[in-house]
């Protein structure tokens, strides 16, 4: 069977796949939602205040953290696996909390890859609003928590493009998960492992559904926070 | 005691004197214009008053407490209108409602109804604020900085390329606001019409310097320095 055909019968295969409701496919589905939604929001959760705070505090080295954080927005997915892995085995660390080979463990991995791009596309969605912003609510005399709030809204397009880069990195990644999850049927094994394994049998045809299956979430979600972007800049430019 | 002093104010940028041993002093419920040539140090002034520049020599006394080294806990004293206001991403009511919101005013509703009817933007209420022209998000700006009737109201150049109608409500407020609730006023302009219309008092200042302050009738019919003449006259290129 050549190249073409193989996509050709992924697609049926992916077609049969979602119309069966094969338990098997929809327990991967779900877990690689959950960890990788979970990751997003924690990384946001630390990425969006901790960039902010070094957007707006003028301090010595801001622009060496900034640099480093950058950097670490690129990081390799199975470096970070890697380091994860070597923290959590029971020689590690954090060797006591028994999360190797466990859906945490995965949310952890791809966590520290998607706090660094969150936090970065942040500090400089925050140095980019206007100085004449930040001089009126000086101005009004707005509280350190009030101004904050304005200025995160005023950013909000950079910072749900924060969120679609961050979801993007961690539903797509496969090496950190790898590593960390071990692709365990039934409980650590993901869209991107499941890929994989049956490209390794040589089940092509069910690779690529899944790989259709991953775009389909992928697009999905991206269609929602696409939704809130564009509806942002529409309220700015009607 | 004076409402508000400005003893000895100097402030240099690049080597440049923007302003030189600038000392005036005003009465509680006045409406002083500053008038004077582009880089005169008329803007320079005000945002020294405001608390958004320090000045490098001098100080400013508002009711007889020092504001020009520690500013923050007096600005809420001061509503300050910028030549191109900057507004936030947000409905028109919610930007009026922003400086009372964390006031903790009670009343948010009723005074920025009543302020939006005043500078006849009530219809406007539930536009978004980026949507409006020039004109009416001027007059927004002026509604965001009266609705907390502050005791000191700084206007730069407010009306700076706006129409005759626009022009015409915002003098209307800013003088019925200072005749109704005693709100001072400063304005800066290089409009010598509107500083005829508007001021009881008017300050001259040319390359940083002071040169004439006296009541409005004297400033204009009898000045008392030959520059203060060349500049009503409109000999100086502003």
């Amino acid at each position: 069977m050549g190249g073409f055909e193989i996509i050709l019968d992924g697609f049926a295969r992916a077609l049969q796949i979602l119309s069966s409701g094969d338990q098997e496919i929809l327990g991967i589905t779900l877990l690689s939602l959950r960890v990788s939604l979970t990751a997003t929001l924690l990384g946001a959760a630390f990425g969006i205040p901790l960039g902010f705070l070094i957007a707006r505090k003028d301090f010595h080295g801001r622009s060496v953290v900034t640099t480093i954080i950058n950097t670490l927005m690129g990081l390799p997915p199975v470096v970070v696996g890697l380091v994860v892995y070597l923290f959590l085995s029971a020689s590690g660390p954090l060797g006591f909390l028994s999360l190797l080979y466990t859906p945490e463990a995965m949310i952890l991995a791809q966590m520290i890859l998607t706090f660094p791009i969150v936090c970065g596309i942040t500090i400089s969605s925050i140095l980019s609003l206007s100085p004449k912003l930040k001089e009126t609510l000086a101005s009004l005399s707005a509280p350190p928590s009030w101004e904050a709030m304005v200025l995160l809204n005023e950013s909000r397009l950079g910072l749900i493009t924060a969120l679609i880069a961050a979801f993007g990195a961690a539903i797509s990644e496969v090496g950190a998960i790898m590593m960390v999850g071990g692709n365990l049927l039934g409980y650590t094994r993901a869209l991107t492992t499941a890929i994989m394994l049956y490209t390794n049998m040589g089940e092509f045809a069910t690779a690529i559904a899944l790989g259709i299956i991953l775009l389909l979430i992928a697009f999905g979600v991206n269609l929602f926070l696409t939704y809130l972007q564009m509806r942002s800049r529409v309220r700015r430019t009607t | 005691m004076s409402f508000l002093e400005c003893r000895s104010v100097s402030k240099v940028y690049d080597e440049k004197r923007a302003l030189r041993d600038v000392s005036f002093r005003i009465e509680s419920g006045d409406l002083l214009s500053v008038v004077g040539p582009s880089g005169s140090g008329k803007t320079t002034l005000l945002r020294i008053i405001d608390g958004l520049e320090k000045a490098d020599s001098g100080e400013i006394i508002l009711k007889g407490k020092k504001i020009s080294d520690e500013p923050s806990p007096h600005r809420r004293m001061i509503g300050m209108v910028f030549q191109n206001s900057v507004l936030f991403n947000t409905t028109v009511f919610n930007n009026v409602a922003y400086s009372l919101r964390f006031r903790g005013d009670e009343a948010i509703k009723k005074k920025v109804d009543e302020m939006l009817k005043l500078l006849r933007l009530y219809d406007l209420r539930a536009r978004s604020a980026l949507t409006l022209s020039g004109g009416e998000a001027q007059r927004v700006a002026l509604a965001r900085a009266l609705v907390y009737d502050p005791d000191l109201l700084l206007l730069d150049e407010p009306t700076a390329n706006l129409d005759p109608y626009n022009v015409s409500i915002i003098e209307e407020v800013l003088q019925r606001s200072n005749r109704e609730h005693g709100t001072t006023v400063i304005i800066v302009t290089h409009n010598i019409f509107q500083a005829k219309r508007l001021a009881k008092n008017v300050a001259f200042l040319l390359e940083g310097e002071l040169v004439e302050f006296g009541n409005s009738s004297a400033f204009f019919e009898s000045p008392r320095d030959p520059r203060t003449l060349s500049f009503i006259r409109g000999e100086m290129v502003c």
